[in-house]
């Protein structure tokens, strides 16, 4: 008869943000003396597409602009990665930085280079690897997005929905481990849309890369993702976290039902 | 009271203001002007009647809501359907009361010494990150000339040499050309004119050749860099720079810098040469000296150092157009209005600035 092994002590539980890639706590972003964003706390898990949402105005993209390091919180911590973005250097920052990839809302491609000049140019800038292997490198990032044959091509001379294709490309060229979207479905049709929602979860699923998207559009947010937080513009902070079709049908808070509903904020006009 | 519109009228009768005909926008401009002459009802049981008003657009119905508020929130009877949807419309209250607009009140000197202060401080502490960065730029380009963007660096010396020739050479030749004639005139009643070749030779060559140069190449590339930075910078390109984790002055400033530090000495000798050529065609017509007296003047007097401060001053104007240049598109504010301030304050202010080492590097060089 075996002896009964006692079971082994039992592992202490991990705390609830081991797995966080982004950590932000007590965030507080403004702009001179006007407050946008006050206390706002939220986890983004390795691998899960997040999306921030909220209403026009209400420090969604000012958010993401401190996540990305281009603003400085008036108060609180970023962390990326395990990295404290606030409290390190200038240079450390860079270094931080250059491991994400961004994607702008007007895809801030770079208007005197070619599609493939876009891709190659993080590679070349932080990546020993020969010239050869750089352009097909690029090349395959650009097929990676549907833009095959597209290489040649400077942005002004292709679609806006191609443009915001190559804007991942770019943003993907070092194989970040999250990358951020800021309004990806703005400006494009709805088909352009889809593709680029079926593109974001295409990637998180091959790459597992984390991805964080600012969006109001509620087609793409049902599409893509995972979980969210939503901001509110008068209350300054996050008012509702959780799956976008769980606040939708439970969400207690009227504001957040206004939102997922696509309610007016008026119950009704008159006063007549 | 009674006004007759086009096809509208307004007539106030018992504490019934009874409006018919269509309102709309051609049809109320002078009910407006009537409606001013009304006032609050003071308690009376007062209403609009529009039962006569057969239909209205946006303005008969922001008439009738006007009417309805002066005269103290009164009822309106009578509308037709179509007159009822434009006032449920128009007239919806505000979702939530907006942000109180900042009071407007005038700081006190105190603080806007402060402010002032503030800014200068703050403006000071950047361009001196700036210069840093500049300094930073050139010794890591001294350390290693691969890591300059070279093709661009070709691009931009393209646009600011090669493409500047011909209006650099043009402007040069005819200052030659006016200074030997004003010149020439006012030394000939003297028996003074064989002098013109020295005098010309010496301004062109030490100042107004490299000056000239200077003052155009800022026109041309310094508000073409502010502009180019500043539209990057309005599309977003800066800030994926940023996240990129690319430094801004390697890649934005140093190329642009380097080009017009290579190409602003030889825009100065054709300048020097065109301003030369420009005196010398006064000289050998209006002056009647042969060209071979009028070169040989101009030879003897001036020396290689008086080149070289040419070519020292022009270096140094290079600096100030690229790094003004630069420094405005960088700080370029939002929209299409924020790249034409960047554009005219890049050269305004770098002509002020080429001015100011002219004057300093004139003093030195006279000391020396």
């Amino acid at each position: 008869m075996p002896s009964e092994t006692p079971p082994p002590p039992e592992a202490p539980a991990p705390p609830a943000t081991v797995d966080a890639i982004v950590r932000v706590r007590g965030l507080r972003a403004a702009y001179g003396d006007v407050t946008i964003l006050e206390d706002v706390s939220f986890d983004v898990k390795r691998g899960e597409v997040f999306v921030i949402l909220g209403g026009s105005g209400c420090g969604k993209s000012t958010l993401l602009k401190h996540l990305i390091g281009l603003i400085e919180p008036a108060a609180g911590t970023i962390e990326l990665d395990g990295t404290d973005l606030t409290a390190s250097t200038p240079a450390e920052r860079r270094e931080l930085l250059r491991r994400f990839g961004v994607l702008f809302q007007s895809g801030a491609l770079f208007s005197g280079m070619t599609l493939e000049q876009n891709v190659a140019l993080p590679l070349q800038e932080f990546t020993p690897l020969p010239r050869e292997a750089i352009s097909r490198l690029a090349q395959l990032k650009l097929s990676l997005v549907d833009l095959d044959g597209y290489e040649a091509y400077r942005p002004d001379e292709i679609s806006g929905g191609m443009q915001k294709r190559a804007g991942v490309a770019r943003a993907l060229a070092l194989d970040p481990p999250i990358v951020f979207f800021d309004e990806p479905s703005a400006g494009l049709d709805p088909i352009s849309a889809a593709e680029l929602d079926q593109l974001i979860l295409d990637l998180r699923d091959s790459l597992g890369t984390t991805m964080v998207i600012v969006t109001h559009e509620l087609a793409s947010i049902y599409a893509v993702a995972d979980r969210c937080i939503v901001l509110d513009k008068a209350r300054q902070t996050i008012v509702a976290e959780g799956h976008p079709a769980t606040l939708r049908d439970e969400s207690d808070d009227p504001y957040v039902r206004s939102f997922f509903n696509r309610e007016p904020a008026l119950a009704g006009r008159g006063g007549r | 009271m009674n006004v007759v519109a086009s096809a509208a009228t307004m007539e106030l009768e018992d504490f019934v203001l009874r409006l018919t005909g269509p309102l709309t926008l051609e049809t109320t401009a002078p009910l407006w002007r009537q409606a001013a002459l009304l006032g609050a009802t003071d308690g009376h049981d007062a209403r609009i009647d529009v039962e006569g008003v057969p239909r209205c657009d946006t303005a008969g119905a922001a008439l009738l809501i006007h009417l309805r508020r002066l005269l103290g929130g009164v009822a309106i009877e009578g509308a037709s359907e179509q007159v009822r949807f434009m006032l449920d419309v128009m007239d919806r209250p505000c979702p939530e009361p907006p942000t109180a607009p900042p009071a407007d009140r005038r700081p006190g000197m105190v603080e806007t010494l402060g402010t002032f202060a503030t800014q200068v401080l703050r403006n000071a502490a950047d361009t001196v990150e700036y210069i840093g960065g500049l300094i930073a730029g050139f010794g890591e380009i001294a350390l290693h000339p691969r890591r300059l963007r070279w093709p661009d660096t070709i691009v931009y010396m393209a646009r600011t040499g090669a493409d500047a020739l011909g209006i650099v050479v043009m402007i040069n030749g005819l200052m030659g050309l006016i200074l030997a004639f004003q010149m020439g005139a006012q030394m000939r009643q003297y028996g003074a004119d064989t002098y013109v070749a020295d005098v010309v030779g010496m301004s062109i060559i030490q100042e107004l050749g490299p000056l000239m140069t200077a003052i155009l190449v800022c026109g041309r590339s310094g508000s073409a860099f502010a502009a180019e930075i500043g539209t990057m910078k309005v599309n977003e390109e800066v800030a994926a720079l940023d996240t990129m984790g690319l430094e801004r002055t390697r890649f934005l400033v140093m190329p642009k810098m380097v080009a017009l530090l290579l190409m602003m000495p030889l825009l100065v000798v054709f300048a020097d040469l065109a301003g030369v050529f420009g005196g010398m065609v006064i000289g050998t017509t209006y002056l009647d000296q042969p060209i071979g007296v009028y070169l040989g003047n101009t030879i003897a007097r001036i020396g290689l150092w008086d080149v070289g401060q040419g070519l020292i001053k022009g270096e140094a104007y290079a600096i100030v157009i690229a790094a003004v240049g630069c420094l405005r598109g960088l700080q370029t504010g939002k929209g299409a209005q924020g790249v034409g301030v960047s554009a005219t304050s890049a050269v305004v202010s770098g002509i002020f600035l080429i001015i100011v080492v002219d004057a300093i590097l004139t003093v030195i060089f006279h000391a020396l």
